[in-house]
Formats: structure tokens, sequence, C-alpha cells
């Protein structure tokens, strides 16, 4: 008998299924939100005061942290497949550099929000 | 074997030229270059949010750059494709069984475009753009 190995695809494939349904229904409006900031017409809630106190509170801070977590493990992923994709066979440095960014920038994000 | 095996040729960075259906998948494949960019500028502006009112200021100016515009349109096009053909494959990737019958495709797609577009409005309206 073989030892049966575990596998860490339902971790990834979880993250990148959560995360693909979670940005294809967020990121275009977030995109509009900060090009009407980028047009000179900041929203009333992309404001310092409002966004500080929104990030200070448990419900922002774990929206915040969903949002850039999925999107940052979902599109590494997909980043991958897509130097693959262009002709790039060296797949394990491609899949280390992508996903330590990927975990650099999970971490970062909850250093800023333990920070306000 | 054959002693000249047929071998066709497959360029492999340039494979995709070859047929509409490749170009389409390698459009949706590349917009997880700006969405991924994108992610980056939001870490980036959260950093920014939790230093001080001068820092985060000073990045709501910097988006004002002709080339942040620049990104930020071709950025939303292209997020708008990414969410258009994920949820025209929804009813592929989540197949809702209902006793021996599946729910119509049209159903699950349509449910997707739904509750994307009331989102949307939702955060739109949460973000105080609809109020003057």
């Amino acid at each position: 008998m073989t030892k049966s190995k575990k596998s860490n695809k339902p971790i990834i494939w979880g993250t990148f299924a959560a995360g693909g349904e979670l940005v294809s229904l967020v990121t275009p409006v977030l995109i509009l939100l900060t090009l009407l900031a980028a047009a000179g017409h900041v929203p009333a809630m992309l404001g310092y005061a409002n966004l500080h106190a929104f990030a200070a509170g448990w419900f922002g801070k774990l929206a915040i942290f969903v949002v850039l977590f999925l999107s940052l493990w979902s599109q590494a992923h997909r980043l991958r497949i897509t130097f693959y994709d262009f002709g790039m066979r060296a797949d394990t440095l491609v899949a280390f550099g992508v996903y330590l960014i990927a975990a650099i920038g999970s971490l970062a994000t909850v250093m800023y929000l333990a920070r306000i | 074997m054959s002693r000249r095996p047929y071998v066709q040729e497959v360029s492999r960075t340039a494979w995709f030229f070859k047929r509409p259906r490749y170009m389409r998948y390698m459009a949706r494949e590349v917009t997880c270059i700006f969405i991924g960019i994108y992610t980056l500028i939001l870490l980036v502006g959260l950093a920014r949010l939790s230093e001080s009112q001068v820092d985060y200021e000073a990045f709501l100016a910097a988006l004002r750059q002709p080339s942040s515009i620049l990104f930020h349109v071709l950025a939303l096009a292209f997020s708008l494709y990414n969410s258009f053909t994920w949820f025209n494959v929804a009813p592929k990737a989540l197949p809702i069984q209902i006793g021996e019958e599946f729910m119509p495709d049209s159903v699950v797609a349509g449910g997707h475009y739904l509750i994307w577009v009331a989102l949307s409005l939702f955060i739109l309206y949460w973000a105080g753009v609809f109020g003057s």
C-alpha cells in the first residue's frame, strides 16, 4: 500500500472559486469608485474621516480583509496560469513568486488594519 | 513509427493568435493582470489610510495622474469582461440540482447578473455617489 499524500488543491481551489466569485461581483464597482476619485470627484465614503471610521469598526475590518485576501490569492493563482499560457515554463519559480506576493499582501493587510 | 512523423509546429508564446476562441480565452486570462495590479493599489491605499490623513490625501492626489486615470479605465473594462464571462459560465461551474432536474442555465446566470447589479448599486449608494 502506498501512503496517500494529502493534497493542497482544495485550499487553493477554494480561494480560487470564492475569490473568482467575489472579484466578479465587487471589483468593477470598486474600480468605478476609485475612478471617480481619480477624476476629482472623491465619493463621500472615500474621504479620510469616513473611510478611517469604517476601517476602525470590526465589520469594516472584516470586509476589507476578505476583499483583499481573496483578491490577492485568486489573482495570484490566475497569474501563475497566465504566465504558463504565455510560454513561461518555470512554474515552480512563478508559483513561488506570485504566492509570496499574496502572502506578504495578506500579512500587510492584517498589519495595516491593526494600526487603524 | 513513421520515418518522417508529422509534427505540427505550435508556438509557445503566440499560439493564441491562431483562433478567435483562443484569443477570447487569452483576453479573459489577461484580466487577472489588471485586477492584480488594482488589488495592489488598494493595498497601498490601505497602507496610506493607516498612516495619516496627509499620507492618505497624497494617495488620493496621486490617483489623479493621467496614467492612473488611463489604468482605471482599462482596468474597469477588463474587470467587466472578467465578470461577464464568469457569470456566463456560472451555470457550468455551479449547477444547481432540484430533485431530478437542473436549474435552467438562464436562471443561474441571470441570478448572478441580478445580484451583481443590486450589489453594485448598493455599494455606490453606500459610498455616497448618489447623494450630492
